[in-house]
């Protein structure tokens, strides 16, 4: 199915999780949050939140700033 | 003359200067510049995870989160909401990461790309959501004093006025507005903490604010853009220092004539030829 990832478009398989797709990515779950349509999602919920067709994900970490 | 510490809501900081982490050529600069700055407390932002890194590096591997508190920004929002959701995405990283930066935020958000300003209408909005929503909310803002005491009656826990806009390096344009700040903000609440945010560019003007009266600086463009940084870090450490010092020490009064410093009396007579 189609979702997209800091609005890249990306295919999954049905029933992949946060956890699965971030691991997919090669990102350390610690660095980074999640947002889902909008909405965090905590990372303790990572491991059961099943990702739906057209899911707009936002994966951020921390950069320099001021 | 010893000093009490800075004291931001449930955190209690060892050094008044408060430091960025963005712009350094490399991260390896940073930290050095984070150690001769003398900071506990440097802010990062919250930013998109590159979805393909060459080298794979994050500035978390480079910062000692059992040594910093991580003051998280919402640099780029220019709305409330969006505002807090970065918020929130930077309290869920912090709390994974158990450092004690999860519980606060510095809150920017920014009414146009060209000057940086806040929105001060936004700002207020978002502070009261992030207020009820358990956050410890630092304001950016401008040096507007009736902003800043509705800020302050917002809830937040620190006020920070902008001495000149981001980045620029203009110093504290407006010292009056920043003194009327100060005295709204703490005539009857003295500790209530005041810190400079932005627009520094120099240790003078880190001096200049602290001899004002504000409890501390934020800084960042002016270290990391600075010729040759590490330096401009120890520089800025020991001006936070000097001004605060300078303020507490309480300065002469200025006056329009000369008053010598050497005894007016005990002169050699004129000479006369």
């Amino acid at each position: 199915m189609q979702i997209t990832v800091n609005d890249e478009p990306r295919h999954v398989d049905s029933g992949t999780t946060i956890a699965d797709l971030l691991t997919e990515l090669g990102m350390r779950p610690k660095f980074v949050a999640v947002e889902r349509n909008l909405e965090l999602v905590p990372r303790a919920r990572h491991a059961e939140c099943e990702l739906a067709e057209n899911d707009r994900l936002e994966v951020v970490t921390l950069v320099g700033g001021g | 003359m010893s000093d009490k510490p800075l004291v931001l809501g449930t955190h209690t900081l060892q050094s008044r200067l408060i430091v960025g982490t963005g712009k350094y050529a490399t991260f390896d600069q940073m930290q050095q510049c984070l150690e001769a700055s003398g900071s506990d407390v440097i802010t990062v932002a919250v930013r998109r995870e590159r979805l393909i890194d060459a080298d794979g590096r994050n500035i978390l591997d480079f910062i000692d989160l059992s040594r910093y508190t991580i003051l998280p920004n919402t640099a780029g929002c220019f709305t409330a909401e969006d505002a807090i959701r970065v918020a929130r995405l930077g309290r869920e990283i912090l709390e994974g990461l158990e450092n004690p930066g999860s519980d606060w935020v510095k809150l920017e958000v920014l009414g146009d790309t060209k000057t940086l300003l806040p929105d001060p209408i936004a700002t207020l909005q978002a502070t009261e959501a992030l207020v009820k929503d358990g956050f410890q909310v630092l304001c950016y803002t401008t040096d507007d004093p009736i902003t800043a005491k509705r800020l302050k009656d917002a809830g937040a826990t620190s006020v920070m006025p902008a001495g000149s806009p981001i980045g620029s390096g203009q110093g504290v344009l407006n010292p009056n507005n920043i003194r009327i700040c100060l005295e709204y903000l703490k005539g009857d609440d003295p500790d209530y903490p005041m810190i400079i945010d932005a627009g520094v560019g120099s240790a003078s003007d880190v001096a200049f604010a602290m001899e004002l009266g504000c409890d501390g600086v934020l800084l960042n463009t002016a270290i990391a853009g600075a010729k040759d940084p590490l330096t401009m870090s120890s520089a800025m450490k020991n001006a936070c220092l000097a001004g605060r010092q300078s303020f507490l020490a309480g300065r002469i009064p200025k006056k329009l004539y000369a008053t010598a410093s050497s005894p007016e009396t005990g002169i050699i007579s004129p000479s006369v030829r």
